[in-house]
């Protein structure tokens, strides 16, 4: 096995180990615990061997194909930027897993009830009960979150460990993607654990809230990002990172730039959680620590940082980059920082410290010089380490005090010593106190913003700005120390607080460890890792730099100076400061975002209401309004009709067929409440519409529409027997305006369609069928020829849908009882006699006849008007002819009882002869033809698609009479009983 | 000619789809029916007018095109089926709800 294939392997092992946890939970949560931390060390364990290669400066890529035609290939990539955030995941994931044991509740404590079910309040979906916000309780200033979520875990240790591992696993991912799509694919899947983590605790309505708004931001951007990669993918011509990488002056250059860089930048903003969509990082504090812990200063958050760093080779390099990533950057650099520092809820002042840092390692990228890139990676390794044990100390404070709170938690020096002392080393190098990693990268930010080329005019302005922010960082810092384990002593604790456990405290003390080397020895501890992290995110040769204590006493050294001193006065000067603030207008971006989304649900709501009220005339009516706004763009918007071929002279025959035509439509119409009227005017239009047919050249047309008009009006009648006789006069004045206009617009469009279609030149595709109708398809009928032999499989699924309205003939009347009036409309008696003697004696004679002229039509279709189709039909009316004239009990008997298995008889012929057509080598239904003699008729052709259209006849005969004889059977129950008690 | 079929057209589709839009069932049939006719003049008329053409092979014959007109023809038998099959669906509903409402209930 080559070293690269254990790339995919990494990325698979880690999706499929996410069951181990949830399977290994219920021999007990420490078999959960074990499984998860078991998966990602083997995780490690495999990419152990490649990161000599790694470090060496080597790029390791491995693709195997998935969607080659769109681009999307399984190609991963391993290189010093990969690398780092493999480590970064792997290892505070491994230290998260360990922490978040002793933290979630489950072990040691026993639940009273033995209900395993969930809450019922937790299974409800979390956009349907959500309310706007009360901010007050939004702020969430030090609830207790691990006191409340004891009442109801159950086995959720188990699913815990699942989700963070699907979340690990999307994270690897994401970081070792070689092909963009791909990358996206994983960047989804991390928003999606990311909802499904942060709503753990779903039975309170805050995380179900949280985990939505979080959702709803991130999957927003990730939209985006798709659609930035997309146009990334056009300009650069692959989607592979290895060709992405090396085009960076062609994709500048494009005239798409711009969009595509706005694009891929919401993504990684809102990932980031830059302003103005950081909203989302201090609500998501609802999840449980070690989430926070995890996701949202290891990794997570930092994805968004990654894509900046990933990308910078293709993207960077231009203003707009410059002016729109460090601005960014800059303005949640100091905003965020500014905001923690008023903060009194623990995590709250880490969530928005971590909005801070992430908006200072967004400016690095965004200065876009070798150095500051360095400087952005370097801070992301030392970010990851001092917030994660500054997150784990917090939940450790909230574990043992049970708030967070730092109105009340005070004093905390004296209770827990050695956590605190812990917690005071990550928070200093937060601050950025020399010996600590903080520093380093602080110094290399304030060494970068010393005479930045860009700002040559003002090269005051950036220097300053960097002080202040860290001023702010050392006074949230400072507050977060001295408040918590000074300031006096704890007030109304709900916990006397202590030591925790003491490997839950293990975590901790590994990444204060870190802190320190990497802060002491940094040449020794992580110059090769960031050496080789920052090499593949510039994807050029690395700047000189140093990494060392001591500079010498220079600018960024007074500057650092500077930010101490002036952030321990702010520390001192915070009542002041508070109060000032407090007088400040507050703005609540996240209220205002879950006002917003309030407001298109309930629109989305009613728009749906309106338009689905269960009313298919509505349905029906919004169809026909969509379809005219079409058609009347499409009109408006197309070319104008070209008038080219020569009209047909119009005679008086014409005018008077399109009178009674108009009568008769108009009349159905018009007295469509007289439902018998309205029949009777609806067949004289089938006649007219025959007639023009047959004037037209289209005999088979007329034919099939005589018949179709007979057996269409017989049914009519058949069901306007069990049916009211009148339509009830309730349509309101307004309601039929609105139909007629709809019907007039449907009108005059289709006219004048058609009209516009007629006059227009015109070419036919038929001349092969002309052609070829007698020679390939050995009949003269080229209609005929058509349906049974060139586009005979249509005719197939046509007679297929046929037979199936007979079955549903079957299936939606057979033993339905529906009782007939006895009387008609006008309340007359029906005539006692149902069966007229002169009627029966005259049809039984006919059917003879009928049927020799329905076999005469088949047998003739194939070169003359005719075939299966209206043979069938004529079948059919001889047959239904008898039923109305001698009645169903006449009638039944002497029909074959199995309608259906004749129906199969049909299908299988039409069928059979297609498939025949295999046993010769040939495709389906390819038909073959001769000539026969037969005594009396003489020579006639035969077609193979004779016997194709044998089927056709067989189907359509039993379907008529399978509908007919249900609706007969009716009046079986209804009419004759009735008709005797009204007698 | 031209004209008189497209009114024609027009005619009966303004009919059924008002009928169409009615609330009881039987209308629905009915206007169903009349704008099947509609639609099946229209896809015919789509090989345009053409009289004593019809398409039968024979020696030095003018023909019409025949392929609307095989369309055509599947059209009108299944137009006959689709209203076989809602008269059924009308009668069912109404032996289930007692009432010939389209959307199944009395008007309030």
């Amino acid at each position: 096995m080559s070293e690269t294939s254990l790339l995919p392997l990494i990325v698979a092992s880690a999706f499929i180990g996410c069951l181990i946890p949830a399977l290994l939970a219920r021999f007990g949560r420490g078999m959960g615990a074990l499984g998860a931390a078991g998966v990602m060390a083997g995780c490690l364990a495999l990419l152990a061997p490649l990161i000599p290669a790694v470090l060496a400066g080597e790029a390791l890529v491995t693709a195997y194909a998935w969607l080659p035609g769109y681009g999307l290939d399984l190609a991963f990539r391993l290189d010093g930027l990969g690398l780092l955030f493999c480590l970064l995941i792997l290892g505070i994931g491994l230290l998260v897993v360990l922490y978040a044991y002793y933290y979630l509740p489950g072990g040691h404590v026993r639940l009273p009830h033995p209900n395993p079910l969930p809450h019922p309040q937790g299974v409800s979906p979390p956009g349907l009960a959500a309310k706007p916000l009360n901010p007050a309780r939004q702020a969430g200033e030090g609830a207790n979150e691990s006191l409340r979520e004891i009442s109801n875990h159950g086995d959720r240790l188990g699913r815990f460990y699942t989700l963070l591992l699907l979340f690990m696993a999307a994270m690897l991912g994401v970081v070792l993607s070689e092909n963009l799509l791909l990358l996206v694919v994983f960047w989804e899947v991390t928003s999606i654990s990311s909802f499904l983590l942060i709503a753990y605790k779903r039975e309170q309505r805050e995380s179900r809230i949280a985990a939505r708004m979080a959702l709803a931001v991130t999957g927003g951007g990730g939209l985006a990002l798709l659609a930035g990669v997309l146009l990334l993918g056009h300009i650069a011509g692959s989607y592979e990172l290895s060709v992405v990488l090396a085009e960076g002056e062609r994709i500048r250059e494009h005239s798409l730039y711009a969009p595509m860089l706005i694009l891929i930048l919401l993504g990684a903003f809102t990932k980031s959680a830059q302003f103005p969509f950081h909203f989302w990082l201090p609500n998501a504090m609802a999840a449980p620590t070690p989430v926070s812990a995890y996701l949202h200063s290891a990794t997570m958050v930092k994805a968004g940082v990654f894509l900046l760093a990933r990308l910078h080779p293709a993207l960077a390099g231009s203003g707009l980059w410059f002016w729109l990533v460090s601005g960014v950057g800059a303005v949640t650099l100091v905003y965020a920082a500014y905001t923690a520092f008023h903060r009194y809820d623990l995590k709250g002042l880490l969530a928005y410290s971590t909005i801070s840092h992430l908006g200072l390692i967004t400016l690095l990228f965004g200065l876009d010089t070798p150095l500051s890139v360095v400087a952005g990676v370097f801070h992301i390794i030392n970010h990851a380490i001092f917030k994660a044990s500054l997150f784990m100390a917090a939940g450790i404070v909230d574990h043992e005090c049970g708030t967070r709170d730092m109105r009340r938690v005070n004093g905390l020096f004296k209770f827990m010593p050695i956590t605190a002392t812990l917690a005071i080393v990550a928070a200093a190098s937060m601050a950025g106190v020399p010996l600590l990693n903080g520093f380093l990268s602080k110094e290399m930010f304030f060494t970068e913003t010393v005479g930045h080329p860009v700002f040559e005019e003002m090269r005051w302005l950036l220097p300053l700005f960097a002080t202040l922010a860290g001023m702010l960082a050392v006074a949230y810092s400072s507050r977060f120390i001295h408040d918590v384990f000074f300031n006096g002593d704890p007030i109304d604790l709900p916990r006397q607080p202590h030591e925790p456990p003491r490997w839950m405290r293990a975590p901790v003390e590994v990444l204060v460890v870190l802190c320190l080397l990497v802060g002491i020895f940094p040449q020794w501890s992580v110059a090769p890792l960031l050496g080789a992290a920052a090499g593949a995110a510039l994807q050029a040769p690395l700047p000189a730099f140093e990494l060392a204590v001591w500079h010498g006493f220079n600018l960024p050294f007074v500057m650092s100076l500077v930010a101490l001193a002036g952030g321990i006065t702010l520390y001192a000067l915070r009542k002041p400061l508070f109060a000032l603030h407090d007088r400040l207008p507050s703005v609540h971006a996240h209220i205002a975002f879950e006002r917003f989304y309030e407001g298109l649900t309930s629109l989305a709501h009613s728009i749906v209401n309106w338009l689905d009220n269960s009313s298919l005339q509505r349905y029906l009516a919004l169809f026909i309004v969509f379809v005219l706004s079409l058609g009347g763009w499409a009109w408006l918007s197309g070319p104008p009709a070209v008038a080219a071929a020569a009209y047909q002279p119009a005679d008086a025959a014409a005018f008077a067929a399109l009178a009674t035509l108009i009568v008769g439509a108009l009349g159905a119409t018009l007295l469509h409440r007289q439902r018998l009227t309205a029949i009777v005017f609806a067949s004289v239009v089938g006649l007219v519409v025959a007639l023009a047919f047959v004037r037209f050249s289209a005999p088979d047309l007329a034919l099939t529409q005589l018949a179709v008009e007979v057996v269409t009006i017989v049914l009519l009648l058949l069901a306007l027997h069990y049916l009211p006789q009148t339509t009830p006069a309730e349509d309101s004045g307004p309601r039929l305006a609105r139909d007629a206009a709809l019907a007039v617009g449907a009108g005059a469009g289709l006219g004048a369609a058609s009209f516009a279609m007629m006059t227009s030149p015109f070419e036919t595709i038929s001349g092969f069928y002309l052609a070829q109708s007698l020679p390939g398809g050995g009949g003269a009928n080229a209609v005929n020829v058509i349906l049974v032999d060139f586009r005979g499989f249509d005719t197939l699924g046509e007679i297929t849908v046929l037979a199936m309205v007979g079955l549903a003939a079957h299936a939606l009347l057979d033993r339905l009882a529906l009782t007939a009036p006895g009387r008609d409309s006008d309340g007359r008696p029906w005539a006692r006699e149902r069966h007229p003697l002169f009627l029966s004696m005259l049809m039984r004679p006919l059917l003879p006849l009928a049927l020799a002229v329905s076999v005469f039509i088949l047998l003739r279709g194939h070169n003359l008007p005719g075939g299966g189709f209206v043979a069938g039909l004529v079948t059919g009316v001889a047959l239904v002819l008898q039923y109305l004239a001698s009645g169903i009990d006449f009638a039944q008997p002497r029909l074959p009882r199995h309608k259906a298995k004749l129906l199969a008889l049909g299908l299988l012929l039409a069928g059979g002869t297609g498939a025949a057509s295999w046993l010769f080598g040939r495709p389906f239904l390819t038909s073959a033809h001769g000539h026969a003699a037969l005594p009396l008729i003489g020579e006639i052709e035969l077609a193979s698609a004779m016997v194709f259209d044998l089927g056709v006849y067989v189907v359509v005969v039993t379907v008529v009479l399978m509908v007919l004889a249900q609706l007969g059977r009716l009046s079986r129950h209804g009419f004759p009983e009735k008709c005797g008690e009204a007698a | 000619m031209e004209a008189v079929v497209a009114i024609a057209i027009g005619m009966l589709t303004a009919c059924g789809v008002f009928l169409l839009l009615r609330a009881r069932t039987f209308p629905v049939v009915l206007g169903l029916t009349l704008l099947s006719y509609g639609v099946n003049l229209f896809l015919f008329a789509s090989g345009r007018l053409r009289l004593d053409a019809p398409p039968l092979i024979q020696a030095g014959a003018a023909y019409t095109d025949p392929l609307p007109q095989a369309l055509v023809l599947t059209a009108i038998v299944i137009g006959f089926g689709m209203t076989a099959y809602l008269l059924m669906l009308a009668l069912r509903a109404l032996a289930e709800s007692g009432d010939d409402h389209v959307d199944g209930r009395m008007k309030p």
